[in-house]
């Protein structure tokens, strides 16, 4: 089995996963997945107009890095490759990419997955919703959970 | 120690010096904290990390120790 690539970033930059994925291209891979969260427009029937993402930066690389990895380990791949933004985004636009790459589409599929879940439940990052009325509101969606609950 | 999100808005302020007593535990340090003006909202048993790891609230604190408080996650 391949050592799969591994690629890890937080960054304020916009993100782009055609571009992730033209990244991690290989002949060897067949199948490519390719998941982009993206800012909606509403969160719980309240109208958003936009979004701030806030990471504990140097633990949200090590965290993602460590995520990335464990899918690239879990599941038969040849590339696992996750992003996520930080700063003020707007409507529609990429808050997270994820692309696994695999010689046949379960793997890539299963490590996508794997990797989006597992960023929901322990990636070092905060989001707080601005709403049409000007308000704002962090959200904790998800305590960690873990030795330390 | 350092303070995100909702947590940093209890304090007023992202970093925050704590002295405690040799010995002390990452408890010890959440109950010193919720003693403080502001932080009556912070759970008794948030997540915490330690050096960039998600630790046990039982593990000991030392000195040059970076600690951050985590709050519910909410990436993705």
């Amino acid at each position: 089995m391949r050592e799969p690539t591994i690629v890890a970033e937080i960054t304020a930059e916009p993100l782009n996963g055609g571009e992730l994925s033209a990244r991690l291209r290989s002949t060897e891979d067949g199948a490519v997945v390719v998941f982009e969260g993206r800012v909606r427009d509403s969160n719980q029937g309240r109208p958003v107009v936009r979004l701030r993402y806030e990471a504990y930066a140097e633990m949200a690389e090590r965290v993602l890095t460590e995520i990335a990895s464990e899918a690239g380990s879990l599941y038969e791949v040849g590339a696992v490759g996750a992003a996520h933004r930080t700063g003020a985004l707007e409507l529609g636009e990429a808050s997270v990419v994820v692309v696994a790459a695999a010689a046949h589409r379960a793997a890539a599929y299963d490590a996508s997955r794997y990797v989006i879940e597992a960023i929901k439940q322990r990636l070092p990052m905060w989001k707080e919703e601005q709403y049409a009325d000007g308000s704002t509101a962090w959200l904790g969606e998800r305590p960690v959970e873990g030795e330390a609950r | 120690m350092l303070l995100f999100g909702v947590y940093r808005e209890f304090a007023g302020q992202a970093e925050l010096g704590l002295e405690l007593p040799a010995g002390s535990t990452l408890a010890h340090l959440v109950s010193e904290l919720r003693s403080r003006s502001g932080f009556d909202r912070l759970p008794d048993r948030p997540a915490v990390a330690r050096n960039l790891t998600y630790a046990s609230l039982d593990e000991l604190v030392e000195a040059g120790d970076e600690v951050a408080l985590i709050p519910p996650v909410a990436g993705g």
